[in-house]
């Protein structure tokens, strides 16, 4: 191993930016989750025994043939139009050949010319609140390889390893790459546009409810394809392709590392070797995979055992019907029934808070305190416990109350703090804490006019510069009676009923 | 006595143990008894699955017995299934040592079918390795010999099942026919071959040499016995995406509306390319003789050109490797096969190449190698793909063809059986052997060998293809079988009694 590959060798951030300009693309495999494989009648569920969940298909037995799982096609089509591509009207699967001992047939059954979906594009927020579009190049349907344990090797690869353990409860199961077009021009964002990316992707998926979308268990991997043309060039320098990329944040993280890796290879004079690296998690790093001696031609050519997919029109059309509201809809929508500027639409996302308003909106609260509480004092509250906002033991419908109680002049704002901070130390509901605590607003005029008089009746002087003019005196008499009624009182009403008396 | 029984056809067999004149195992044990008569000279079988088949055959006759309607036409006829199709519990090698040992966990659907309807499968029988070749030399376990003389080729690559017939050994059999290995072993060993319309059997279980062109299909001593067997193995599979959802073409009713030997209608096209030079002059005689015997029968006798057939051999020869470089892939000692070098010091890649090396024969090498450069990134479009334009023109020029005629026949194959050996060093002229058969794998239509006679030359059959469109399967069986009735009638006897004794 050269010294230009070790982690010292990485230029510092802003130098790169100010030498490179950075292209990347993203691949991101996503396994479905279908009640069975691919091209099998085999149960499609994450682990299991070993090799439990297999069949002469998915172990690539002699003579056995594959048959296209129909639920696999119609999400792969749901993907390729929430990713806003075109739906390809007859197309074929291919076989992809290499040999690798996780890989039943040693090809892999996937689409390569001829993708399901095509030219699409997401757009993503950045933190800013900036939104970026992002061109997808295709969505298109494979399967998944079996997985290898190596035992005894250092690195846990298959090289150097001294035995291996092969499971193939995951060959068969089905995915969906989904291949962006180059992201170009975003500078310093490079990293946070590859976070965003993933993050709205993952959103989407989830929406769509076709797939767990866990980067932990692998149903969602992340490739990043990285390379730097110096500034004031055009073409596109020598990429590598970062696997093992198995966070939202090790996305990020791996783009700007491999970014600062390059930048120090390339001013040292190196050049960029065509590779796949490996995205270390504890030092952020990346490594090379095993050097190939030659490229890989994997020999494509049309699946004979699978015929054509030729998606009717108005199937299509059916699938797009079934489309749930996308993130970003939802987003646009939310900003306009709720009248949110920019910065607000970001806080109430980024904090977590959307569908918590939105239901205790539904709980009949108005949106502007609802959205309050929920982005400010609970997400405060959140990060005290070091918990998600959605994780606090309090319920949409008991903020609602406590919106409703302010409202009706029952509780202050300072109480109504309290009384949540008893609901999340699990007192009870709204209603139980004030009861229990007897923290109810003193609105009785009666029992405050009492107060008040016996407030001006102590401070004479004030009752003089008030009837002077003096408006502004009148909070002396307040902080009187809201000290004699322990805070209980409302201070509104309080300064009403003075200055009633001292006309 | 036994030398009788297994003399007779499938359907009579059939007809006197569904009547309970003969037991089936009683029929099963004569075959078994013929095979380990004559089949150290033959060596039409890899593996005899003696106590399997009279289970199989004590199951009919208990049902019989007991009153019961036998499962099929074929119900307790014994039947040679080649080695290529997947038998739970029975070994399978596709006659290569990569596969040596090798039991399935599952059944083909054909072998499924078959156990189904009671037909009884005595063995697996010889082939060329993964069914490429057209002489059973390719086996790794040796040549089968053909039953008319025992040191000429059964034709290939179903040279097991084709001798199995002639030899007596079953009176039916199975094979697939990828350019040619149900029909050329047919004709060369005076058997019936049929391939049927690609995706009208089920490939599943079918270890795949090319799956484009693949197809499983009867073999047996007369037209209607191999359309009874048609009919068994045939139809939808779920789980062959290939396999056409369609009702199976009625070859059987078209085999017995045939035996009248009436062709008044028929419009027969002779196509004008397969002939001339390379072709025997003994096998070129009895084809003109059997066209006239045709005409004689009341068919309209057309001669047809098919310019684009001249390319389906270099077209095959590059489609056929390339997919079989894919196929073959699979075979590479970490779940199955042969495992060779595992001495713990040893890669999985370098255990897998000497494996492989070691598990492949070298018509089998020879074709993945062919295959994997013309799938190569670069050449892909002047190999695969002109492959694949030819393919088309191909098919264009059938249509054609059968917008004028019914049928289409030719020479089965250019030669009678030629000596072991003599081609084994000369890929070319082993090839040559099925540049009539392989358009009919391009396009995926039906096509079948009858015998037509015998050469004049040397005495040995000659076979006469006969082609129908994709699903029109009957049309080629209705011919046959009047020509069948005709020949035997013209004979005196049925075509095989003319074979020498082993
Ligand atoms: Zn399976």
């Amino acid at each position: 191993m050269t010294v230009a590959n070790s982690a010292a060798e990485t230029m510092d951030y802003d130098e790169v930016l100010e030498r490179f300009d950075p292209v990347m693309g993203l691949e991101v495999h996503v396994e479905l989750h279908t009640k069975t494989k691919m091209f099998c009648g085999c149960q499609n569920v994450f682990g299991g025994e070993p090799n439990t969940h297999v069949c002469p298909t998915c172990l690539g037995l002699p003579g056995a043939l594959p048959v296209l799982n129909g639920v696999g096609v119609e999400s792969a089509i749901r993907i390729g139009l929430a990713l806003n591509c075109e739906i390809a009207p007859w197309c074929r699967f291919a076989r992809k050949n290499y040999f690798y001992p996780d890989m039943p047939k040693n090809f892999q059954t996937s689409q390569y010319d001829e993708p399901i979906a095509f030219d699409g594009y997401l757009d993503v927020v950045l933190d800013d609140g900036e939104m970026v579009r992002v061109g997808i190049e295709r969505a298109h349907m494979e399967e998944d390889t079996g997985k290898s344990l190596h035992v005894g090797g250092v690195t846990g690869r298959i090289h150097g390893a001294e035995h291996s353990l092969l499971d193939y409860n995951r060959a068969g199961v089905p995915l969906i790459e989904i291949v962006t077009k180059p992201i170009e021009g975003m500078g310093a964002r490079v990293p946070e546009v590859a976070r965003a990316y993933v993050t709205a992707l993952r959103e989407l998926l989830l929406a769509l409810d076709v797939s767990d979308v866990r980067m932990d268990q692998g149903s969602m991997r992340c490739d990043a394809n990285i390379s730097l043309m110096p500034k004031g060039t055009t073409e596109f320098g020598t990429r590598t392709e970062t696997k093992n990329v198995n966070s939202l944040r090790s996305v990020e993280r791996a783009v700007r590392y491999e970014m600062t890796r390059q930048a120090a290879v390339l001013v040292a004079g190196g050049s960029i070797l065509q590779e796949t690296r490996h995205f270390q998690e504890a030092d952020g790093t990346t490594s090379p995979g095993r050097p190939k001696e030659t490229s890989e031609d994997y020999r494509y050519f049309p699946e004979p055992d699978l015929v054509p997919i030729a998606p009717r029109a108005e199937w299509i059309e059916e699938l797009r019907g079934t489309l749930p509201e996308l993130p970003w809809q939802r987003r646009k929508r939310i900003q306009t029934e709720w009248n949110l500027t920019d910065e607000e639409l970001r806080d109430l996302f980024n904090t977590g808070a959307a569908d918590l308003v939105a239901l205790t909106v539904d709980a009949g609260a108005p949106v502007g305190e609802a959205r309050s509480w929920w982005v400010q004092f609970l997400t405060q509250q959140a990060n005290v416990r070091e918990i998600e906002l959605a994780e606090l033991p309090i319920t949409p419908v008991q903020v609602a109350r406590v919106i409703e109680l302010i409202a009706e002049g029952k509780l202050t704002n300072k109480l109504a703090r309290e009384v949540v901070q008893a609901v999340l130390e699990g007192e009870g509901g709204p209603d139980e804490v004030i009861a229990a605590r007897g923290l109810e607003v003193v609105s009785d005029d009666t029992a405050l006019n009492a107060a008040v008089d016996e407030a001006l009746a102590a401070q004479p002087d004030v009752v003089e510069k008030i009837r002077g003019g003096k408006v502004q005196a009148a909070g002396a008499i307040v902080g009187a009676v809201m000290k004699a009624t322990k805070g209980q009182a409302d201070a509104k009403r309080v300064r009403e009923l003075i200055l009633e008396r001292c006309q | 006595m036994n030398s009788e029984l297994i003399k007779r056809t499938a359907a009579e067999l059939a007809a006197k143990i569904h009547t309970g004149e003969l037991s089936s195992v009683e029929v099963t044990q004569a075959h078994l008894d013929r095979i380990a008569k004559v089949d150290d000279q033959l060596r039409a079988f890899l593996h005899v699955d003696a106590e399997g088949a009279l289970a199989a055959a004590a199951k009919v006759d208990a049902d019989i017995a007991a009153g019961r309607a036998p499962s099929s036409a074929l119900a307790g006829v014994p039947l040679a299934l080649k080695d290529v199709l997947t038998t739970r519990g029975i070994p399978t090698t596709c006659g290569s040592k990569t596969l040596e040992g090798w039991i399935p966990p599952y059944d083909a659907t054909v072998t499924r079918k078959l156990r189904e309807a009671g037909v009884v499968i005595v063995g697996k029988t010889n082939m060329d390795e993964f069914a490429m070749g057209s002489s059973t030399e390719n086996s790794a376990y040796g040549p089968t010999h053909n039953p008319w003389d025992t040191t000429r080729i059964p034709g290939g690559s179903g040279g097991g099942s084709s001798a199995s017939l002639a030899g007596f050994e079953a009176p039916l059999a199975i094979g697939t026919d990828t350019g040619g290995s149900i029909r050329q072993p047919g004709s060369v060993t005076g058997t019936v071959g049929v391939k049927p319309t690609y995706g009208g059997v089920s490939r599943y279980g079918l270890v795949a040499f090319s799956s484009s062109l693949d197809q499983a299909g009867p073999c047996a001593r007369t037209v209607l016995d191999a359309a009874l067997l048609h009919e068994i193995i045939a139809g939808h599979d779920p789980l062959d995406s290939t396999s056409i959802d369609a009702p199976v073409p009625p070859v059987v009713a078209a085999a017995k509306q045939g035996a009248n030997a009436d062709l008044t209608g028929v419009k027969v096209g002779v196509v004008k390319e397969f002939r001339g030079e390379g072709y025997q002059a003994g096998v070129l005689d009895s084809f003109e003789a059997a066209v006239e015997q045709l005409r004689e029968l009341g068919a309209e006798v057309v001669e047809v050109s098919c310019p684009h057939f001249r390319y389906a051999l270099p077209a095959y020869y590059l489609i056929s490797p390339s997919e079989c470089s894919s196929n073959l892939a699979r075979f590479d000692a970490m779940r199955y096969g042969l495992r060779v070098g595992d001495d713990g010091t040893r890669s999985a890649e370098e255990v897998m190449s000497l494996s492989r090396e070691a598990g492949f024969g070298a018509e089998v090498k020879r074709r993945i190698i062919i295959g994997t450069y013309a799938l190569s990134s670069g050449y892909y479009d002047a190999y695969y793909g002109s492959a694949q334009q030819v393919r088309t023109l191909i098919i264009r020029d059938f249509e054609a063809a059968y917008q004028q005629v019914d049928v289409l026949v030719s020479p089965t194959t250019p030669t009678t059986a030629f000596k072991i050996g003599e081609r084994v060093d000369d890929p070319m002229s082993m090839y040559l052997a099925d540049l009539c058969t392989i358009p009919a794998n391009l396009a995926g239509n039906a096509a079948m060998s009858v015998p037509s006679g015998l050469s004049a030359d040397d005495g040995l059959p000659v076979g006469l293809q006969i082609m129908a469109p994709a699903l029109a399967d009957e049309r080629m069986y209705r011919v046959a079988a009047a020509f069948e009735t005709a020949r035997d009638a013209a004979a005196g006897t049925a075509f095989l009694n003319q074979i020498p004794e082993l």
